[in-house]
């Protein structure tokens, strides 16, 4: 194969040597620059990261979010798909009989140990009533120990802001002490 | 009579409070100010916004708090010394340039004397010979800070300063002899007395980029050279030399160095107004026969502070157009081609004062 070859002109002479003709030049790129950034930031690309985001797409996996149902009710049915097929054992949930009779089941506890989640997307995949989803958004979780990043049952809700009081308390749903207390109606149970 | 004015009139506190004025005042604020500037006003070339996160409380005023935040840092950073460094001049050399960079504003005037009272330090005689005297001493904080360190590149960076800045002094001094000629004197004071002139009646102010436009290229680019500064920077090259020869510098003194590079961008602003932009004179203002004494001297401040101001950003500017010239680049720029042309000039503008005049 022929290789292409791109001679370059070489410029020189006079007004080269000059280096004004040049640094002329150069000074009306720049000071444009300076002025249109100086007045109004035009040009600026830069995310000032902690106070703005870049958008991420909506495919993208991030935090988890349990989702709810009209009359605001979670849509998890407890039902343990998600947590068996999580390849990182991150999930963890406790049943409780819902009092509505036609639900049957609802996470008494719902745990992400969000520092072992690999992001894989399983559980949403898994998930039979569209309960589990990862399209928060929140591509980062910084915190200054371990704890916080277990996330429970209320922390996943959807609508949830850290500094801002859920619409869906605790007191909504029973809190039962044990998981005998919580699956009353069951059979089968584990001697405690 | 008043004791407070009495004190006021002896000439040696009057000196004392000119030097406070001027270095506290006006010079170190507007360099430490320049440490900032510098990387703002790059960003805003390069499309970027520059640093703003430091803050005071709630305040960050567009990255101010930085200027507290980097001194606080240097004060608290660890002074390093190389092993085997020469300890004595080690420790001094970074004030050499300190001492340079406040020297110039010794001579350089911010108003019009009222009576007998100049707004200038000093009036000496010899002038501007008395920068260039000062200017070659910063020479030895770069050499000293090369040669002490105990390091090959602080070494390799320290010849090509003391080179560079010694060539560049070559021409510096015969680039303001055409100012020196036109004006008839190397006192600063009547340098810029005679750029309150004007041709045809009162049109064109005889301002020294008017008269010396050469000259005025050669000047500023020998003192971008002397500030050691882009395009003239060989003497810090990251990929060749690292930090050149104030590499093993940390903490404050390392700072000190910055605070001289900055000190010498203001200083060498307050020169280029004072030589070439008329100085403290406002153009035309004569024709306002009737304004106040006090108006004129805050407007011929103001004047003055602006077209420092204007060449401070201009050499930051530079910095950011401009790449670097190779070192053998910037000695062959300045024997070669300024050197001859400032000669050149010399003899052109005598030739000219000679026959015109």
């Amino acid at each position: 194969m022929e290789l292409k070859v791109k001679q370059m002109q070489r410029v020189d002479g006079f007004k080269e040597s000059l280096y004004l003709p040049a640094l002329f030049m150069g000074f009306r790129l720049t000071v444009r620059h300076f002025f249109r950034n100086l007045f109004g930031s035009k040009d600026v690309v830069t995310v000032q990261y902690p106070e703005e985001h870049r958008p991420v797409s909506v495919r993208w996996r991030g935090r988890h979010r349990l989702t709810r149902r009209e009359d605001g009710f979670l849509k998890c049915v407890a039902c343990y798909m998600c947590e068996t097929v999580c390849p990182a054992k991150c999930i963890h949930i406790d049943a409780g009989d819902h009092p509505d009779l036609s639900v049957e089941k609802y996470p008494v506890h719902f745990d992400i140990d969000e520092l072992r989640c690999v992001f894989c997307g399983l559980c949403v995949e898994a998930c039979p009533k569209e309960a589990i989803r990862m399209d928060t958004g929140v591509i980062s979780m910084a915190f200054t120990s371990r704890n916080p990043f277990d996330f429970t049952r209320d922390l996943l809700k959807d609508e949830y802001q850290p500094n801002e009081v859920t619409k869906f308390s605790d007191a909504d749903l029973p809190q039962p002490k044990s998981q005998a207390e919580a699956l009353p109606n069951s059979v089968g149970l584990p001697a405690a | 009579m008043n004791p407070l004015l009495e004190i006021l009139s002896i000439p040696l506190v009057q000196t004392i409070l000119k030097i406070m004025f001027m270095i506290m005042i006006f010079a170190m604020p507007l360099g430490t100010l320049m440490t900032l500037m510098e990387r703002k006003w790059s960003a805003m070339v390069q499309d970027r916004v520059g640093p703003n996160r430091a803050n005071v409380g709630n305040f960050r005023g567009h990255g101010l708090a930085h200027i507290a935040a980097d001194a606080l840092k240097s004060i608290f950073k660890e002074d390093t010394i190389p092993e085997g460094s020469d300890r004595f001049l080690y420790l001094i050399a970074p004030f050499f340039g300190l001492i340079a960079g406040v020297s110039v504003f010794a001579i350089v005037p911010i108003a019009a004397p009222i009576g007998n009272f100049t707004f200038q330090i000093t009036d000496i005689e010899p002038g501007l010979l008395f920068i260039f005297a000062i200017t070659s001493l910063s020479v030895y904080g770069a050499v000293l800070a090369g040669a002490s360190s105990n390091s090959k590149f602080a070494l390799l960076g320290g010849i090509r300063a003391s080179a560079q800045m010694i060539s560049y002094e070559v021409f510096m001094g015969l680039a303001l002899m055409g100012i020196f000629m036109v004006y008839g004197s190397t006192r600063v004071s009547e340098i810029v007395d005679g750029q309150n002139a004007y041709w045809f009646g009162s049109l064109i102010p005889k301002w020294g980029i008017l008269t010396q436009p050469l000259g005025f290229l050669l000047f500023t680019t020998a003192l971008v050279a002397e500030t050691k500064r882009a395009p003239f920077d060989a003497p810090e090259g990251e990929s060749e030399i690292v930090a050149g020869y104030f590499l093993e510098y940390s903490g404050m003194r390392w700072s000190a160095f910055m605070l001289a590079e900055y000190l010498a961008i203001v200083g060498v602003a307050a020169l280029l107004t004072t030589l070439f932009f008329g100085g403290y004179h406002v153009p035309w203002l004569h024709l306002w026969e009737s304004a106040p004494v006090w108006l004129v001297r805050v407007l011929q401040f103001t004047k003055f502070t602006a077209f420092v101001l204007f060449c401070c950003w201009f050499q930051i500017q530079l910095r950011w157009t401009v790449p670097k010239f190779r070192f053998d680049q910037t000695m062959a720029l300045g024997w070669k081609k300024l050197l001859p042309l400032s000669l050149a000039n010399t003899v052109a503008t005598a030739a000219i004062i000679l026959i015109f005049v």
